[in-house]
Order: structure tokens, then C-alpha cells, then sequence
């Protein structure tokens, strides 16, 4: 099975757990069997209209969906799914 | 229950500081690992690259790649990555709106104010449970007897 690695942040929502097999064939629905599971996560990850919040990046292997088919990427068994939170601030 | 306080050796405060003077003007960044029991310890600071494009004398950003490096590190040295430390350059170690806009729970987030290249205050800050947030997080610094890296 695809794997989702969780970020540290975000591992009180899923019982500290780091990993998440997920049996999706795309990123959407690997993420929504995730935030099904894990439901505490869904407002962490997703807006009002349950897309991937704007500051949240997610990676297939080292490459940003977005440089993919976002949502609609497609995922293999052996897949790794990284689930990557902005870092940023200021003044 | 949540608590809001932090340790950090002082070999990790001492990496922060140098890192905020050394980038002064412009804001530095990166990476606290430690563990949890019966609190919070941060025992190693590791720089980051400031990867904002724009003016990074107001703003600070750490590249997905870096941070998924971030993540790999804590889990091949058995640490936790527990938060984030960046320099506040002339302005106070407050926690602004642009900290809070990104900010995710859990993590501490650590500010040096430095001014005019001096570093001269550090405050942490941690989400509120199930709000967007901050409070100010108790800081203790623990002394430890070998030099920095």
C-alpha cells in the first residue's frame, strides 16, 4: 500500500502515528481515506470546500504535486505521499 | 492538557543567537529537535536557509524540500522535531500575524529580537489548543558544560 508520512505537527491527530497506508489511486482520495480515518485532521488539511489548505504542500516522492496533476495525481502501491506544512513568518 | 513551556540547552540558544547576528539585517531560520517526557527540551539547534524570496530583512521561509530533510533527520538520530526558531532584525521577539497566518500546532516556534546585529531577547510561542492562537511559552535555558557546534 501508498504511504502518507505525517508531519511532527500533525501527529497528535493520528495517535503519533508517523505513517498512514492509504489503498487511494489518486492524492485526493488517499488524503480523504486519511482525513476519514483521522478526522481531527481535516481542519489542519482542508479548507471550507475540503481542498488542500493554500499553506500546506504535498510531495510524491520529492515532487510537489502542484508541478503534477495536484489532487488528481496518480498513486502507486509503493508510492511515499509527504505532507509538508509551510514554514515561513515575519515581522 | 496542553502546557506552554520550553527548555532549550544553552548550546541550542547560543546557535540561535549567532545565527541572528550573523544574518542581521536580514531574518535567519531553522530547525529545534529535542524530546518530550514530563516537558519540553530542546537540545539542538540547526540553521536553515532563509529560502524567501523578496525582502528577508521582514520575512523568513524554509523550502518544502529543506523541511522534509527536517523530518528524515529526526527520524535517523532518534530526536523529535519539535519546532521552529527565526531572528525578529530591530523589532521585538513577538510573535506577528504572518507567524501566526502558517503556524501549526505543536511546534514551538522560537524569535530572537536583534538589534543592530546584537541579539537581545528570545520568546517562544506555541498555538493554542484548537484555536489559531499564540501564547507565550514559560522559557527555561538548562547550562551545559560542552561548547557549541
Amino acid at each position: 500500500m501508498a504511504k502518507i508520512i505525517i508531519p511532527t505537527p500533525l501527529r497528535k491527530f493520528t495517535g503519533n502515528a508517523g505513517v498512514f497506508e492509504t489503498s487511494g489511486t489518486t492524492v485526493r482520495e488517499a488524503i480523504q481515506q486519511l482525513t476519514e480515518t483521522h478526522g481531527g485532521l481535516s481542519r489542519h488539511l482542508l479548507d471550507d470546500n475540503h481542498k488542500i489548505r493554500s499553506f500546506i504542500r504535498v510531495y510524491l516522492g520529492e515532487n510537489d504535486i502542484n508541478s503534477l496533476q495536484k489532487d488528481e495525481t496518480a498513486v502507486e502501491s509503493d508510492s511515499v505521499i509527504s505532507i509538508v506544512p509551510a514554514i515561513a513568518g515575519g515581522i | 492538557m496542553d502546557y506552554f513551556q520550553i527548555t532549550l540547552d544553552q548550546a541550542a540558544v547560543e546557535v540561535i543567537n549567532r545565527h541572528g547576528a550573523e544574518a542581521f539585517p536580514y531574518e535567519c531560520c531553522g530547525f529545534l529537535y529535542g524530546h518530550e517526557s514530563e516537558g519540553r527540551l530542546i537540545t539542538l539547534a540547526v540553521p536553515a536557509v532563509n529560502s524567501k524570496s523578496g525582502d528577508q530583512r521582514r520575512r523568513f521561509e524554509i523550502s518544502p524540500l529543506d523541511y522534509l530533510r527536517a523530518e528524515e533527520f529526526a527520524l535517523k538520530n532518534n530526536t523529535q522535531l519539535l519546532g521552529i526558531y527565526h531572528s525578529h532584525p530591530n523589532h521585538p521577539a513577538i510573535a506577528s500575524e504572518h507567524d501566526l497566518a502558517v503556524a501549526m500546532p505543536y511546534f514551538s516556534y522560537v524569535i530572537v529580537s536583534v538589534r543592530e546585529g546584537v541579539p537581545v531577547d528570545l520568546k517562544s510561542w506555541k498555538l493554542k489548543e484548537n484555536t489559531r492562537e499564540f501564547q507565550e511559552e514559560e522559557v527555561f535555558v538548562l547550562q551545559t558544560t560542552e561548547a557549541s557546534t
